[in-house]
């Protein structure tokens, strides 16, 4: 999304946070790859692939890449030590049951009440949802990782969603290179803001209606 | 009288798998953004210049991997995936009117593949609820909750990529590439696996066989992939 390499990181690193130890962990493509970067080495945390695996590792180095082990976006992966293989239908078996504890998805559109949309734009971009709908809907916890407002400068994170949705009220915490929003029972609360970027910024690029929170951080 | 399965052998040529896809056919296919498709077949498709036909499958591929290369030679009139941006062929000829494509979320897609392999008539599911993936599908209440019929997929043909075979069709994947290919191999009419290996019947570990050869019609030996992927 001509996003910097260190602001992508920087909204990573910040999503990893999220992540505790022994969790189960779905992650989308594109920045929430690079997620698995950022955490902590203690952790034991299983990486889902709706492919159909579950203990995906790092990349390979450049070389060892095995055709027959790639991510759901098709790029070559390892495993950590125990993997299991499986057929499609029991991947999203896994998801289905709610196995799944935290999924980190990019997204077009986010509404204050965590309705998201990241599968369509009709008539210009129909891409289709692949696993997304699933994993929106029924992944414990859903994170959204995105760029604040879209080329033309216009805010991503709405009152309302204007294009087709993924799934409805099912995001819980959206990290743009501007802040750290939670949809909670209230409304959307802005809890941290990325610096340089200021409270005044983050409610100007915002559609949505934000409550501020009342100890709302700074992350240098 | 011998008991126990028959020992057909199920070994064909390209030339004698080539006969059950004909133009017009449903054909379904294994694989995942190319990952487990099974390249000689597709290739022999193409050779064969076989046309209007209905993929049902995980996705379109890339444009030159996989099943997108059907999809890039206009040999398909409709595809049912549950994503198809991988390929912006399949895009644009569904923008131009020349490709019909039917959405299907992921997991519903493979469950109503494996439905399909299993002869059910469909599944319930509350994915897509509340979204225009639910539009013109009936909806039923099931102990108090709300679902979605969805209803089964089966094909005419179903082309699968295995690791290993024997001469009775059982197979053996390889890691991600065993993807929607043990689902599909049960939903189709006539089914073809594309293998790397292929050792005779009672070679095979029975404790390791995920789909029973019952489900394979025939096995042929792969020449290998062909395409560069999109990581190369």
């Amino acid at each position: 999304m001509g996003m910097a390499v260190d602001v992508r990181n920087r909204i990573a690193k910040r999503a990893a946070k999220e992540i505790g130890d022994g969790l189960i962990v779905n992650l989308g493509i594109g920045i929430p790859t690079l997620v698995a970067d950022h955490i902590q080495d203690t952790f034991h945390v299983l990486f889902h692939a709706e492919n159909g695996v579950l203990g995906t590792g790092p990349m390979p180095d450049p070389g060892q890449e095995d055709a027959a082990l790639c991510n759901a976006g098709g790029f070559p992966i390892t495993t950590v030590s125990g993997p299991s293989y499986f057929d499609s239908a029991t991947a999203f078996g896994m998801i289905r049951k709610g196995y799944i504890d935290i999924t980190i998805l990019g997204a077009l559109e986010v509404s204050e009440t965590g309705d998201l949309a990241n599968w369509i734009v009709p008539g210009k971009r129909v891409p289709g949802m692949g696993g997304a709908m699933e994993l929106a809907q029924k992944a414990k916890k859903v994170i959204v990782l995105m760029n604040h407002v879209n080329k033309h400068g216009e805010s991503k994170i709405l009152k309302t969603c204007t294009l087709p949705l993924t799934a409805r009220q099912s995001v819980d915490l959206i990290i743009t290179e501007m802040a750290v929003m939670e949809v909670t029972n209230e409304g959307l609360v802005l809890k941290e803001v990325m610096a340089p970027y200021t409270v005044a910024d983050v409610i100007a690029n915002t559609e949505a209606t934000l409550k501020i929170h009342a100890a709302v951080s700074i992350i240098e | 009288m011998k008991q126990g399965i028959s020992k057909k052998n199920k070994l064909a040529t390209m030339e004698e798998a080539l006969e059950h896809i004909t133009d017009g056919c449903t054909l379904m296919y294994g694989g995942f953004g190319g990952v487990g498709s099974p390249p000689t077949l597709i290739q022999g498709i193409l050779d064969k210049g076989v046309k209007e036909m209905t993929l049902i499958g995980n996705d379109t591929g890339f444009p030159d991997i996989g099943i997108g290369r059907l999809v890039t030679a206009k040999r398909a009139k409709k595809v049912i995936a549950s994503h198809i941006g991988s390929n912006p062929n399949a895009g644009s000829l569904m923008t131009e009117g020349k490709l019909q494509v039917e959405f299907s979320p992921q997991g519903t897609l493979a469950e109503r593949i494996r439905a399909g392999g299993v002869g059910l008539g469909g599944i319930f599911v509350d994915v897509g609820m509340n979204t225009i993936a639910e539009e013109g599908k009936e909806k039923l209440m099931i102990c108090g909750k709300e679902y979605l019929v969805e209803t089964a997929l089966t094909s005419e043909v179903s082309i699968v990529y295995a690791k290993k075979a024997d001469t009775q069709g059982n197979l053996v994947y390889d890691k991600t590439a065993r993807n929607f290919n043990p689902l599909v191999a049960m939903a189709g009419s006539f089914t073809i696996a594309e293998v790397e290996e292929i050792v005779p019947a009672g070679e095979l570990d029975p404790e390791c066989i995920v789909t029973p050869g019952i489900f394979v019609d025939m096995v042929i030996l792969t020449e290998g992939v062909n395409w560069k992927w999109a990581w190369q």
